[in-house]
């Protein structure tokens, strides 16, 4: 069942257009990957799926689709007191129990009454992954979220991220920089460059000449972790993304 | 008991205390300071306004004060350089309203019952107007709440989870122009931004969530206003910037008190 899908979605921020008519949709319980360069408009992919960026094309929710939402950097000013109990009980209050527990299975257990200013990065992020999960959403949206985190606790994190997709069956779209931790863990890979220049499985992106134009046959690590490496090149350098995506259009 | 001066100033003082302290945390968690002082300021044009044209001073302030607050949460969405701006505005339109005061003819106004606020002047007529305004903008506030502190905490988890924070920043605008044109009577046009900031500051040392913050401002506001009208009535000075006074020792004191917690743990 289709969660959210997009047709044609262009976003147009300032005076530069940063994302050229891009169908994306993501079914229920998939885990899907959005990889690209900086500036490629990842993150306003994600919060055009949330609403919070003015788009031109279409955006088809399915019927109370509820999202759970980990944002890139969570600043909280310093002026506003902000206990981890609190915290989760926004923008809905839930029992104290159902806190509770949803803070036991993120590992979080004694922190309740924690100001969210003194948790460690680790904890910080743990918290977010709790908030957006007590909601029980239908789809988990990750933008960057290990961001700060050393390399064990962003995989940990990960892990933890399919344990849930496991226990809740909540479909996953993450944005990622660590191209090898998260490949693996995706049913479906995006590579994003302005408009969508390849998907598919991991393997299968991982090899695409579009993808290596972006990212070049150096990403060892993201490769390393298939059974077989494409490891030579198309010489496709120049094309693909790195393209002008309105050419594209003319054609 | 509404026939004494000093209980009706009392309440009234009360009454914007209330409104003004749990309003203040929004500013303050926002970093509004300088939004509240420019729709404050314009306030004073909305007086001249009202002077010129024989109508409700209360109407006139709220009216400019709502113009001034949309005008700059409207430029604040389109990503200005605000406090430059804000500093801009706040003050251009003080001399302004300074200016056509003065143009007024005929009427020799009392331009500093409106500066700094005449609150032992205040009749009943002002104190309903008051407290329907006061009880205005905390009805809002709470029925808002959870909303106003999702958008106030990240405006990307308010859309994830179906709200508008632009929507939630016009109830705050309104919230705002409500107290403004409600507090001149009490404070003036000068000193209405430190009776929404200086009770958030002060109840921020000791407060472990929001709700607990917004309530130690409203204690922290409301004895202000009671002190500060009592002082002025003892000592013969100005209402408005005694109630500040109040606010000030009130800030000095609660931060001392966090700071020798800290150093005693």
């Amino acid at each position: 069942m289709r969660l959210i899908e997009t047709k044609g979605l262009s976003v147009t921020l300032g005076r530069q257009t940063v994302l050229h008519h891009v169908d994306f949709h993501i079914d229920r319980g998939e885990i899907v990957t959005i990889v690209g360069p900086n500036g490629s408009g990842k993150s306003t992919l994600l919060r055009s799926l949330i609403g919070a960026v003015a788009v031109s094309g279409e955006i088809i929710r399915a019927a109370d689709l509820r999202i759970g939402y980990v944002p890139q950097k969570l600043h909280i000013d310093p002026t506003l007191p902000m206990t981890v109990r609190r915290f989760m009980g926004l923008p809905r209050r839930h029992k104290a129990a159902a806190i509770d527990a949803a803070l036991e299975r993120a590992g979080l257990s004694g922190l309740e009454d924690r100001q969210m200013a003194d948790l460690s990065g680790g904890q910080f992020q743990r918290v977010l992954l709790a908030h957006a999960l007590i909601e029980t959403p239908d789809l988990l949206i990750l933008d960057e979220a290990t961001q700060g985190l050393d390399q064990p606790g962003s995989a940990a994190f990960y892990r933890q991220i399919e344990e849930v997709r496991a226990d809740m069956g909540c479909a996953v779209l993450m944005v990622s920089h660590e191209l090898h931790v998260v490949m693996s863990a995706s049913d479906r890979v995006v590579c994003l460059n302005g408009h969508v220049c390849c998907e598919g499985q991991p393997e299968y992106v991982a090899s695409a000449p579009e993808y290596r134009a972006i990212f070049g046959s150096g990403t060892g690590g993201a490769l390393a972790l298939y059974r077989h490496d494409h490891d030579h090149d198309h010489a496709h350098h120049g094309h693909g993304c790195a393209q002008d995506p309105l050419a594209e259009e003319a054609l | 008991m509404l026939d004494d001066f000093l209980v009706r100033a009392a309440l009234a003082g009360l009454g914007v205390a209330l409104a003004a302290a749990p309003l203040g945390c929004f500013v303050v968690w926002r970093r509004m300071a300088y939004f509240g002082d420019a729709t404050a300021h314009a306030a004073i044009l909305g007086v001249a306004i009202a002077l010129g044209l024989s109508v409700s001073v209360f109407a006139g302030a709220l009216g400019v004060a709502l113009l001034m607050a949309l005008t700059v949460s409207a430029l604040t969405a389109r990503g200005y350089a605000m406090d430059t701006l804000l500093g801009v505005l706040a003050h251009s339109a003080l001399a302004v309203g300074l200016v056509a005061v003065s143009l007024i003819d005929g009427i020799r106004i009392d331009l500093v019952a409106y500066l700094f606020g005449d609150i032992l002047s205040v009749s009943r007529m002002d104190l309903a107007v008051i407290w329907t305004g006061a009880a205005l903008v905390l009805a809002g506030l709470a029925w808002r709440w959870q909303a106003l502190l999702t958008a106030t905490l990240n405006s990307d988890l308010a859309y994830a989870s179906g709200i508008d924070p632009k929507r939630e920043q016009l109830v705050l605008t309104l919230a705002l122009a409500l107290v403004v044109a409600v507090a001149i009577k009490v404070v003036g046009v000068l000193l209405i931004a430190a009776l929404l900031i200086i009770p958030a500051a002060a109840a921020r040392p000791l407060a472990g969530t929001p709700e607990r913050m917004a309530l130690g401002a409203v204690l922290i506001a409301s004895a202000s206003a009671l002190a500060g009208v009592w002082l002025s009535f003892l000592y013969d000075t100005p209402a408005g910037p005694s109630i500040v006074c109040c606010a000030g020792v009130a800030f000095a004191l609660t931060g001392t008190v966090r700071a020798m917690g800290i150093t005693n743990q």
